[in-house]
């Protein structure tokens, strides 16, 4: 009788990269959810989108690296950058930015360093990066969030959507009632203008219970959906608790030291891509540091260069310029931040 | 005693073993041929001191060591040496020699051998030579010769000893069964190696899921060495058996990197391996039995097996019942750590402590699994009871970055799968860092020869050059005493003669030399 004679360990515990990826899926539904009700149907038209192509530049990558591309295709990571960037862009974006943005993120972020598990930047990242400084008025048009007072209906949002969606021309008037600066664009204008904090805040506008009005509800389902990743170990705690603990630590001693200078470390913490970049960009492992001292390391560069950017920097929000940044310094944190392996001295 | 430290991480994996490890040990059936590999799971293999034709009694010495990896091998059964020669194995590469062994039933006793041997009346010394010469050899999966560890233990003054009945393996119960019927013969040996050693203490230590072992040596724990001895209760966390683990849990102290336990004062030893020396101080038989666990669902009724050293895989799962159920792998060792066996002609060694007969069901993921590329979640760094990252090492090796991989530790990998076991990627890690390793050493052994061909080539150009010189002073020499001679400076002899006599006098050994 012949036996089939495999390496050790002959039993393993089944987990798959497509079940983490699809954990990740899921966490973003409320997230998804959360945005459709404030902001409208855009962001189904820019996963649509990005999804397709996404896939089709995937494809395409593996076909002409002459790998096989059903396995890579079906592990699901290309998905997950696909639906990063379509959270993270506003729902007005016409369809051929949406679908620019993901070409670069799966072309120039992910393939052009040898596939999955080889991108030294976070693919989302570099796609929004690249549309964010090559198209930065489309990028940064925001609807004006529902709850916002005064706002319109959802039907008209969705209207209004589509025409943005396909390019179409906007009726002037229609501008005004449903799109403007975001939160954080409007009190980084408005300190410009020498306005104070307080002045700013008092017109009610920008600035909600929380943090910046429509955003903080999607920060809000960006940290249950975090937690949830957390709680099903697809994420660890490091990274998250390091990038907010970099961001409102700075917050919180700017605003002690003066309250008028800027926002208050709630406000940082549900303005912006603050928990969704915390909980679902910055978590991207390939592209972060590996052990867990430099990926708190790494969490906490995040942090404070989110926060420098939006006291100091030239756009409202940095995630993605401080995501990228860090990912440069990963290689660097993990040769020295090693563990001390077993058995070996100590220092 | 309840131990208060840990290692690293590790995995909490079910174990499936308490109803196999409840059952009596299984005496196996007289078989009618051993087959006794030279390598006995060290990798080193021994010098047949027996031709084929030879008749042998049951300890009769078949096989002795070449070096301090090897112990000695004596037959298992009576009987004729039928064949001495290469056959499958449960080695590495798959084959080793084996001395076959045809028995006559009579089960003969060799008679040179000692009835019993007085231990506490011996010299340390002398009692570390009598448990080479038994054959005595880590029976906890390694097969390393207990004499050798004595020796270090000895040398280095680690008089701890610790007796290893953590058995973390999922399947593996053949220590535990063994604890629950023999916790004096655990006992004894502890006296025995304890006396070798020159020391006092000795800590059992033993899983949490084993309250029968527990409960059974705590029971048989002699009055008198209550102050000194006793057992340590250990979570049952894989891989709470490997040795550096198990020291760093009890003793809280870490055996350096590439050094050895005696280096933390530790000498560590298989409680099978204690009860195995108690048996041979008790009737002189040197070791040419052990308990073996034949477990899995391909086999029909998993039970604990005493066993002949040498006998055939096939009769060990016939004495489980026989296979059921289309087995797929033939494992020796646990479902972990073990080492698939090609066929089940292969003869049981020192080192074998379980045959595992598994069909679709036990393993799982492992048939079905396709590598993805590493996305370096970490995972594995969790679960890593070294502390090593072995997205790292893979990440080196990979790149065939000999300096990194050694650098980030796959040195210090012992092979425990843990990795393998949570990839997401399901990238066969251990596999990849076993052959890592296996490179590393091949490359070393080349730069060894290259440099030792170069240390010989150097010392060769200068003696040459040395004896050209010698000759060429002794030529100068021998013109001098000849001018000298015909005391006429202007007009010397010819040239030929003088420089032929000057020349054979020293370079004698150096014209031999001269391509």
């Amino acid at each position: 009788m012949r036996f089939d004679t495999s390496p050790a360990p002959h039993v393993i515990a089944g987990y798959t990269v497509p079940r983490v990826m699809f954990q990740v899926l899921l966490a973003l539904l409320p997230v998804g959810i959360v945005q459709v009700a404030l902001f409208g149907p855009g962001l189904l038209l820019q996963l649509a989108v990005a999804c397709v192509a996404a896939l089709a530049c995937e494809a395409a990558a593996l076909a002409m690296r002459q790998r096989d591309a059903l396995p890579a295709l079906r592990d699901g990571s290309v998905l997950v950058t696909a639906f990063l960037l379509a959270f993270s862009v506003t729902p007005l974006l016409p369809w051929w930015l949406t679908a620019l943005g993901t070409a670069f993120a799966v072309l120039l972020g992910k393939h052009v360093f040898g596939g999955l598990g080889q991108n030294p930047f976070n693919p989302a990242m570099v796609g929004y990066a690249v549309l964010l400084v090559s198209f930065p008025v489309e990028m940064t048009r925001w609807p004006v969030p529902l709850d916002a007072t005064g706002a319109g209906d959802w039907n008209s949002l969705a209207r209004l959507t589509l025409r943005c969606f396909y390019g179409g021309p906007v009726p002037a008037g229609e501008w005004d009632v449903y799109t403007g600066a975001t939160a954080l664009d409007s009190i980084r204008n408005g300190l410009e203008l020498r306005y104070t904090m307080g002045e700013l805040l008092a017109r009610g506008d920008t600035v909600g219970l929380l943090g910046a009005r429509g955003f903080e509800w999607i920060n809000v389902a960006a940290l249950a959906g975090g937690l949830y990743l957390l709680a099903r170990g697809i994420v660890r705690w490091h990274i998250p608790a390091a990038v907010l603990g970099g961001l409102l630590l700075p917050a919180l001693v700017a605003h002690a030291l003066d309250p008028g200078a800027g926002l208050g470390p709630l406000a940082h913490a549900f303005s912006g891509a603050t928990m969704l970049g915390a909980f679902f960009i910055a978590t991207d492992p390939v592209s972060a540091a590996t052990s867990d001292l430099g990926r708190l390391w790494y969490g906490a560069g995040i942090g404070v260069l989110v926060w420098t950017i939006r006291s100091w920097g030239g756009y409202p929000d940095g995630f993605a310029f401080a995501v990228l940044l860090m990912n440069l310094a990963a290689p660097l944190l993990d040769r020295y931040t090693m563990p001390r392996i077993h058995g070996r001295p100590r220092g | 005693m309840t131990a208060r430290h840990h290692f690293p991480a590790g995995l909490v994996l079910e174990a499936r073993k308490r109803t196999t490890a409840a059952q009596p040990i299984v005496a196996g059936e007289p078989v009618g041929r051993v087959l006794l590999a030279l390598d006995q799971g060290t990798g080193s293999v021994l010098e047949p001191v027996v031709a084929v034709g030879a008749t042998v009694a049951r300890g009769t010495v078949v096989a002795r060591p070449v070096d301090a990896f090897g112990a000695v091998l004596h037959a298992s059964v009576s009987g004729r040496v039928t064949a001495i020669d290469l056959r499958e194995a449960s080695t590495e590469t798959g084959e080793c020699p084996c001395i076959e062994i045809e028995s006559d039933d009579r089960d003969a006793r060799e008679p040179s051998l000692p009835s019993a041997v007085e231990f506490a009346t011996l010299d340390p010394a002398a009692l570390v030579e009598q448990l080479r010469e038994a054959g005595i050899a880590g029976l906890g999966g390694a097969g390393f010769p207990t004499a050798t560890k004595l020796c270090a233990g000895r040398e280095r003054g680690a008089r701890v000893l610790l007796l290893d009945g953590a058995e973390c393996e999922p399947w593996i119960c053949c220590d535990d069964a063994l604890m629950r019927a023999q916790a004096e013969g655990v006992w004894t040996g502890a006296a025995v190696l304890s006396h070798a050693l020159g020391g006092d203490t000795c800590i059992v230590a033993v899983e949490d899921d084993k309250p029968e072992a527990i409960a059974a040596l705590r029971a048989a724990l002699p009055d008198a060495r209550r102050a000194d001895w006793s057992v340590a209760v250990v979570p049952a966390v894989y891989p709470q058996g490997a040795e550096r683990q198990l020291i760093s849990a009890v003793l809280g102290v870490e055996v350096p990197a590439g050094g050895l336990p005696a280096d933390a004062g530790v000498t560590c030893q298989n409680v099978a391996t204690a009860a195995a020396v108690a048996h041979w101080a008790r009737t002189g038989d040197p070791l040419t039995t052990r308990v073996v666990t034949v477990t899995g669902s391909g086999v029909a009724r998993p039970t604990n097996v005493r066993a002949r050293l040498g006998t055939p895989v096939a009769a060990l799962v016939a004495a489980a019942g026989g296979y059921r159920d289309a087995p797929l792998r033939l494992i020796a060792g646990g479902n972990m750590m073990g080492r698939a066996l090609a066929t089940d002609a292969v003869g049981l060694t020192k080192a074998i402590n379980c045959i595992f007969v598994a069909t679709e069901a036990d393993l799982e993921g492992r048939l079905h699994a396709r590598e993805l590329p590493c996305i370096r979640c970490g995972d594995c760094a969790r679960v890593c009871s070294v502390g090593l990252l072995p997205q790292q090492i893979h990440r080196a090796v990979l790149a065939r970055d000999d300096t990194a991989s050694v650098r980030f530790g796959v040195r210090d990998c012992i092979d425990c799968g843990c990795c393998d076991y949570v990839c997401p990627s399901q990238i066969p890690l251990a596999w990849r860092f076993r052959e890592a390793r296996r490179h590393l050493q091949e490359r070393e052994q080349a730069t060894r020869r290259a440099s030792a061909a170069r240390t010989r080539y150097e010392r060769r150009e200068r003696r040459l050059r040395e004896a050209e010189a010698a000759r060429q002073q002794s030529f100068e020499a021998a013109r001098a005493a000849a001018r000298l001679a015909t005391g006429a400076p202007g007009t010397p002899r010819p040239a030929a003669g003088g420089s032929g006599d000057g020349a054979r006098e020293p370079g004698g050994s150096s014209s031999g030399e001269r391509p």
